[in-house]
């Protein structure tokens, strides 16, 4: 299997779609003649043809705004929003639009898109180029939210959310986006092709939506993470040395709650971990829904670990990213607890 | 230098309906005077329609000026009924929500030739995304009202399962997109299905639809600009009603251009047509439609008419427009003008009128009858609460068949 960045991962989902389904497009700011600012879609428009691959002006309520209306025809797009700060023009078209077409038509039309958009800090974003808006999307009947942590999940989550029936919000961890970071900002950079997870079937394959995955067995704890957070929380782990079980979660919603719960009633510890702020984030689902489900087999409160609750800083961001020593120190704390 | 102190301006409602409903200050365009360009015609080369009335009908009824031919006889009498019938349709459902039997409703009135007048120039396959106030694009098809009324009812019958307030239907066989109630959304869908359309090589046109309130709004440019930028197949209505509730044209921006002239800044075609003429409404429809049909892009058309009825059975305009605005408005009663012009063509009387309204009548009384029998929204049957988590999602997830459980289902 050839080893791929999660940039060539995604790149190579809408290549296999585009090439077995002439209904998908895909459009967004500099996503035709460049490619992308990212790189994602670099070759598809010379591949494809620009009515399949093309610039669009920047307005990213009337990028997803007709990507509703394509999809209300019976065209597959994949619209892309440049940054996930600057989805908020778009979220009216999002929350309003394609969440409940199928709902207020009963069915009678839908939105069968996908948004993709990179998220998270870890690159001297500041404010405007690190976000991690899920929990917006995750409040909202009607869509679906994955977020990857690896090339081969990208992949396989890009080709079933594109042909999914439902609109999927589909984020992708820019800090990630050329290696498995794991938080230790202040070392070499490693490559996709030294982690398994790089290895890529060719052609078609799908990651199911609405499945967790057991990353690493453990016995004391079960950490639940998804995008960067994932490597983070393994880095974290190895280096107190605790027996920790990681979940990546992939799918927030759907959510697969079963992997969660089995494994918090294994462990009697959770703590979760995401990058977002804390206060109303996706960890305060989490938090609740493992206090319904496992109260009784709990032996130490649920633990959050995340960004705080300020806007991302620019010159403060290992400040501000909940890396593996705050992971780590967490760990402890709540094995002693 | 002696600087004055800066004043700030809101603007009054136009002149035409202030408190002494002076309409002076409207400018009726000559009928024989407003050109009829070529179908390829540039957008540079008609910039005076964005300012212009397109009109047909004179003072006296008669079709004249280069707009007059497109409409034969028996299409203007089915123009005619279809008017009628949306008006009946409206008084029988405004008395229905009186009586309690629905929460709510939104009559045309006085708008009717718009809607009615534009689904004459569409075919079968193309697609309007309408506001609230198009239920004439439906009823000039002779789409079931027993059906219209179960949704306006939430009732057992109800094909969106009591999830819509009312009005705010669905059809998609008859070309008519699920409406949405967020302002402008769906200005810049058509524009999507339109592209989506040309993309595919098909032949079907779509239509957008917005009121001048909503231009204010940042989808309408969104709309613009993709339609500038990738000149699909769709015609961008602006419905001109003077009123977004109790809200002047001139807070839009009206006092400044017309709603028309929005579209010369993107390069893009504009007529501002008046809507209370169902033969200008189709002509002008017509154009703009075969514009798009014959790839030549989008067209913008301010429907230039007046809101006769309240925003909706929520609202009470004797709070802010004087009673006798609708009876001195310029452009006259759409129904009254076409039937004026018929009847002076010997082609309609008095008394066929009569007969036609009391046909309508009993045959909206006979709907409204078999649509209560399934059910109001307040007494009979209406869907079970279970349907409630149906297509949220295509298939249901675990978390709400879950809630669903909780409910008792």
């Amino acid at each position: 299997m050839p080893s791929l960045t999660m940039i060539e991962a995604i790149r190579d989902a809408m290549d296999v779609m585009m090439a077995r389904d002439d209904r998908v497009v895909t459009f967004g700011q500099d996503v035709g003649r460049f490619g992308g600012v990212f790189r994602c879609t670099d070759g598809l428009q010379g591949k494809y043809g620009s009515s399949r691959c093309f610039d669009t002006p920047i307005s990213e309520s009337g990028i997803v705004g007709i990507a509703v209306g394509m999809g209300a025809y019976g065209l597959r797009p994949v619209a892309e929003i440049q940054f996930a700060d600057y989805m908020y023009p778009a979220y009216d078209q999002i929350v309003s639009e394609a969440a409940r077409l199928r709902y207020r038509s009963a069915g009678e039309f839908s939105a069968p898109i996908v948004v993709r958009m990179p998220c998270g800090g870890g690159i001297f974003g500041a404010q405007t180029h690190s976000q991690s808006p899920e929990a917006l999307f995750t409040h909202v009947a009607g869509l679906k939210t994955v977020i990857p942590s690896n090339p081969h999940d990208a992949k396989g989550l890009l080709i079933a959310a594109i042909e999914d029936d439902d609109p999927v919000v589909f984020l992708e961890p820019k800090r990630i986006y050329n290696g498995p970071f794991d938080g230790h900002h202040d070392r070499p950079v490693v490559p996709w092709s030294k982690h398994e997870l790089s290895e890529t079937p060719q052609g078609h394959y799908t990651v199911p939506i609405g499945e967790a995955v057991v990353r690493r067995e453990g016995a004391e704890v079960s950490i639940l993470a998804y995008g960067t957070m994932v490597h983070v929380a393994e880095a974290a782990r190895r280096e107190v040395g605790i027996d920790a079980e990681i979940i990546d979660l992939r799918s927030l919603i759907p959510l697969d709650v079963d992997t969660i719960v089995q494994s918090v009633i294994k462990t009697g510890r959770c703590m979760i971990v995401h990058e977002a702020t804390r206060t109303s984030g996706f960890g305060a689902e989490l938090s609740a829904l493992i206090q319904e489900k496992c109260f009784y087999h709990l032996e130490a409160p649920v633990v959050r670990v995340t960004g705080w609750d300020t806007p991302y800083p620019h010159a403060q961001e290992w400040d501000y990213f909940p890396g593996p020593d705050r992971v780590g120190r967490a760990l402890i704390r709540l094995m002693e607890s | 230098m002696n600087v004055q102190p800066l004043t700030f301006h809101v603007p009054e409602p136009h002149p035409c309906f202030g408190s002494a409903a002076d309409v002076s200050g409207f400018q009726l365009s000559d009928a024989v005077r407003v050109r009829r360009p070529e179908i390829d015609v540039e957008a540079s080369e008609i910039r005076d329609l964005a300012y212009e009335l397109i009109r047909v009908l004179d003072a006296d009824g008669h079709a004249v000026g280069p707009w007059s031919e497109a409409c034969t006889v028996d299409q203007l009498r089915s123009g005619l009924r279809a008017m009628l019938k949306t008006r009946a349709y409206d008084a029988r459902m405004t008395v229905m929500q009186r009586q309690r039997k629905t929460s709510f409703y939104m009559q045309c009135t006085g708008e009717e030739a718009i809607a009615c007048g534009f689904q004459s120039a569409l075919q079968a396959g193309d697609m309007n995304f309408p506001t609230y106030r198009q239920q004439g694009l439906l009823i000039a098809q002779d789409w079931p009202l027993v059906d219209l009324m179960c949704q306006v009812l939430s009732n057992e019958k109800d094909r969106m399962k009591g999830r819509q307030l009312p009005v705010f239907y669905s059809a998609r066989e008859a070309g008519f997109f699920s409406i949405s109630g967020n302002l402008a959304t769906q200005y810049v869908q058509a524009v999507g299905w339109a592209m989506a359309s040309a993309m595919r090589g098909d032949s079907r046109v779509a239509a957008a639809w917005i009121g001048e309130g909503a231009t204010a709004e940042n989808d309408f440019h969104a709309a613009l600009v993709f339609a500038s930028v990738y000149r699909p197949p769709v015609v961008l209505n602006v419905v001109n009603n003077q009123w977004a509730i109790s809200t002047a044209q001139s807070v839009a921006g009206g006092a400044q251009a017309t709603f028309a002239a929005r579209a010369h800044g993107y390069g893009i075609p504009a007529l501002r047509v008046d809507g209370n003429d169902y033969l200008a409404v189709h002509a002008a429809a017509c154009w703009a439609v075969e514009r798009a049909r014959r790839n030549l892009g989008s067209t913008l058309i301010e429907w230039v008419t007046y809101r006769a009825a309240p925003h909706s059975t929520s609202d009470d305009p004797s709070k802010y427009r004087p009673q006798n605005d609708q009876a001195v408005w310029p452009l006259g009663d759409p129904v009254e003008r076409l039937k004026d012009h018929l009847t002076g063509i010997g082609e309609w009387s008095e008394a066929r009128h009569v007969q036609l309204k009391a046909e309508l009548d009993e045959e909206i009384a006979g709907a409204a009858k078999e649509a209560q029998g399934s059910g109001t929204l307040v007494e009979g049957s209406k869907c079970s609460p279970a349907s409630m988590f149906d297509d949220v999602y295509k298939s249901m997830p675990p978390h709400l068949r879950e809630q669903r459980q909780e409910l008792g289902f």
